[in-house]
């Protein structure tokens, strides 16, 4: 689970910009706050122009690994690299980074042109430079109209906007995220997110986003880092991560609704089958090799989209009849939860369905959208 | 709603009257009537007395107006009032206070300022134990440490002079207002400092650009208590320094404990009215600022 050389080597591999020089470079890195080890030989590597999404429920040590990196937290352990220059006791300013708070962080009794010039000023920028600059990050994020004006006169969405100019004019390389959307409602969320990839097409920088939503994640990212204890879990592109995910805790924090669990014995022989109650559940197809040296005692896991049902289902290797219990409209889709093998479980069907509960239904998975984990030590098998 | 209601007639309407002399406000407004009067009245009764003449006062009627209004004993506190050799009033003292008072709260709120952003932002080793062993000196009693201090300034050849007082008074007010800036300090969103780190701004950087423009409310509360604390100081003024620099409160006391000729009343009212004048304008032109302050303290720190 912990993040091996081995692994890193083969997503390297994997994506081919991190084959360059890496934009940003963190080695055995350590982070304990008192007796509390927050981070614990953290190895990762940003490639140049990539977009890296730190994701994980909070607590998991995100926010202090970008922390870290822009240089607001001293480490107790480890280095880091930005641009090849080790940079692991810098001034936060000093390397080469611009950085975008939850909270926008915008000097309250400066207007927005003075909360953009602040740090050019206090890097001591010729004046022309500064304006020039200034107005090429006004125009970028459309803020042009506002730039007399004080923090206290503007919009949530401004305010943001502004915070993301600030990190803009510093012309730097490396911009740090951290929740940057979460205190914006939903719809304006959606707007600027569009926003921050438009960006990040245009100006081609390295990113790191610090969030806990799987949507920023999935729909901003080259590569997500999924965190949990101050370990990263996965790294990995977010197709990757949501077809392949590595553990079971992976495999329950992406995607939503979540995916269904189901706890039972793997018997090999002729044909490899999954016994959960009384349900068997065949397994020939299954997507990775490692059901030859299979514990027995696993996870099933199945997404609730992956589930077929109808004349779909009955084609399906694996089909049962099920029973509705609840049924959960969503416009689009409908949620469906039902019991299988004594477990609890949900299943997205078209939102015109006219399904009813107490229906029963034909319910059905194909073995290769099956993932199966190791009970003991929830790695994927 | 209730004008369709008002036209119908039959059904009473508008908001449910309130009886004023019900039991509860009598207890209420007479229980106020009584304590207002309570600290109004010795006020009354100084003001009344600075304005009255001898004879007049001799006739013992305490609470009577002035029969005829005189500001006589008001010139004499602040002019020419004798203690000691010095018969200049009350004016040298009040110069001398001013004196001491200015540096004080300047120097006092200046250092206590840098203390508390020091403590609140920038967490260096040991900083919990300095701010501990700040704290525990607000906890000592002053009569401990009066003596030390006399060998201590006279060592630094302050002793008898206003710098020595001003240095004492300094020195007095750094654990409260230390405390009170590192909460005003530590209730700033911590995201603001972050983000001035990477701008570029350094300690002082942040303090006079960031947090200082932030700061108006704490920086006046500090004020006023350090106004009127080192205002109203009579023990540290009386000890530290020599009868010539002796601040108003001092004076006020050698003037009304005077043992030799007539007690003059009136002189005695006027001078303790002149000497409370300070606080008190203080208090009246910030006392929004103040309670702002003091609330914001409170609520986030």
């Amino acid at each position: 689970m912990g993040y091996t050389s081995e692994n890193l080597a083969e997503i390297a591999i994997d994506t081919p910009q991190t084959l360059a020089e890496p934009s940003v470079r963190i080695k055995n890195l350590d982070l304990n706050f008192g007796s509390v080890k927050v981070l614990q030989n953290l190895n990762l590597d940003v490639g140049k122009g990539e977009f890296l999404v730190l994701l994980g429920s909070s607590g998991c040590g995100k926010s202090t690994l970008l922390n870290c990196i822009a240089g607001l937290l001293d480490v107790s352990g480890g280095q880091i690299f930005i641009n090849g220059k080790n940079v692991t006791w810098s001034e936060p300013s000093e390397r080469g980074i611009g950085m975008v708070f939850q909270s926008y962080a915008l000097y309250p009794q400066m207007t927005v042109e003075g909360n953009l010039s602040f740090g050019l000023k206090n890097a001591r920028i010729p004046k022309e430079e500064i304006a020039k600059r200034v107005a090429r990050a006004a125009e970028i994020l459309q803020i042009e109209p506002l730039l007399k004006r004080k923090p206290s006169a503007l919009s949530g969405g401004q305010r943001q906007r502004v915070a993301i100019g600030r990190a803009l004019v510093r012309d730097v390389d490396v911009f740090l995220f951290d929740e940057p959307l979460s205190n914006l409602d939903a719809k304006l969320r959606a707007d600027l997110r569009v926003e921050i990839k438009r960006l990040h097409n245009q100006l081609d920088n390295t990113m790191i986003y610090v969030t806990h939503d799987q949507v920023e994640a999935m729909t901003l990212a080259d590569r997500i880092a999924i965190m949990k204890g101050g370990k990263i879990q996965q790294l990995a592109a977010p197709g990757e991560i949501y077809n392949r995910p590595v553990n079971k805790y992976v495999a329950g924090f992406i995607g939503s609704p979540s995916m269904n669990f189901l706890q039972g014995n793997i018997q090999t022989g002729d044909t490899d089958v999954f016994l959960s109650g009384d349900v068997s559940i065949p397994l020939a197809g299954y997507a990775f090799d490692g059901l030859g040296r299979s514990p027995g005692k696993a996870w099933l896991g199945i997404r609730p989209e992956h589930i077929l049902t109808g004349a779909e289902a009955e084609a399906a290797p694996f089909n049962t009849q099920a029973v509705i219990e609840i049924v959960e409209p969503m416009g689009s889709d409908t949620l469906v939860w039902t019991q299988l093998a004594g477990e609890r479980i949900r299943i997205r069907m078209d939102g015109q369905s006219d399904v009813r509960e107490g229906d029963t239904i034909t319910i059905g998975f194909h073995a290769e959208r099956v993932s199966l984990f190791d009970e003991a030590t929830e790695n994927r098998i | 709603m209730a004008d369709t209601t008002a036209q119908n007639g039959s059904e009473p309407w508008g908001p449910k009257p309130r009886k004023r002399f019900s039991r509860k406000n009598i207890m209420l407004y007479g229980t106020l009537l009584m304590v207002s009067i309570y600290y109004a009245l010795p006020l009354y009764v100084m003001i009344v007395t600075s304005l009255k003449g001898m004879p007049e006062i001799r006739m013992g009627n305490v609470f009577g107006p002035p029969m005829e209004i005189t500001f006589e004993p008001w010139v004499k506190a602040w002019a020419e009032a004798c203690t000691g050799i010095n018969c200049d009033g009350l004016s040298r003292g009040f110069w001398n206070s001013v004196r001491i008072l200015v540096p004080s709260v300047i120097l006092s709120i200046a250092v206590a300022s840098v203390n508390g952003y020091a403590l609140a932002n920038w967490k260096f080793k040991g900083a919990d134990v300095f701010f501990t062993i700040l704290i525990l000196g607000a906890f000592i009693p002053y009569q401990v440490m009066i003596y030390p201090i006399v060998i201590l300034l006279r060592e630094l050849g302050l002793y008898g002079g206003l710098w020595g007082l001003v240095l004492v008074h300094t020195i007095f007010g750094m654990p409260i207002l230390t405390l009170l800036f590192r909460n005003y300090f530590t209730a700033m969103p911590e995201e603001l400092f972050k983000a001035a780190r990477v701008d570029g701004a350094g300690f002082w950087g942040i303090y006079f650009r960031i947090m200082l423009p932030m700061s108006l409310p704490i920086f006046v509360v500090a004020m006023i208590l350090q106004v009127t604390g080192i205002w109203n100081d009579f023990l540290f003024g009386v000890i530290y320094t020599k009868p010539d620099l002796y601040p108003m409160t001092v004076q006020l006391n050698n003037i009304v404990n005077s043992v030799q000729g007539v007690k003059e009343y009136n002189v005695n009212m006027a001078a303790t009215l002149l000497t409370g004048l300070v606080p008190l304008v203080i208090y009246f032109a910030s006392g929004k600022l103040f309670v702002r302050g003091i609330a914001a303290g409170a609520v986030k720190g």
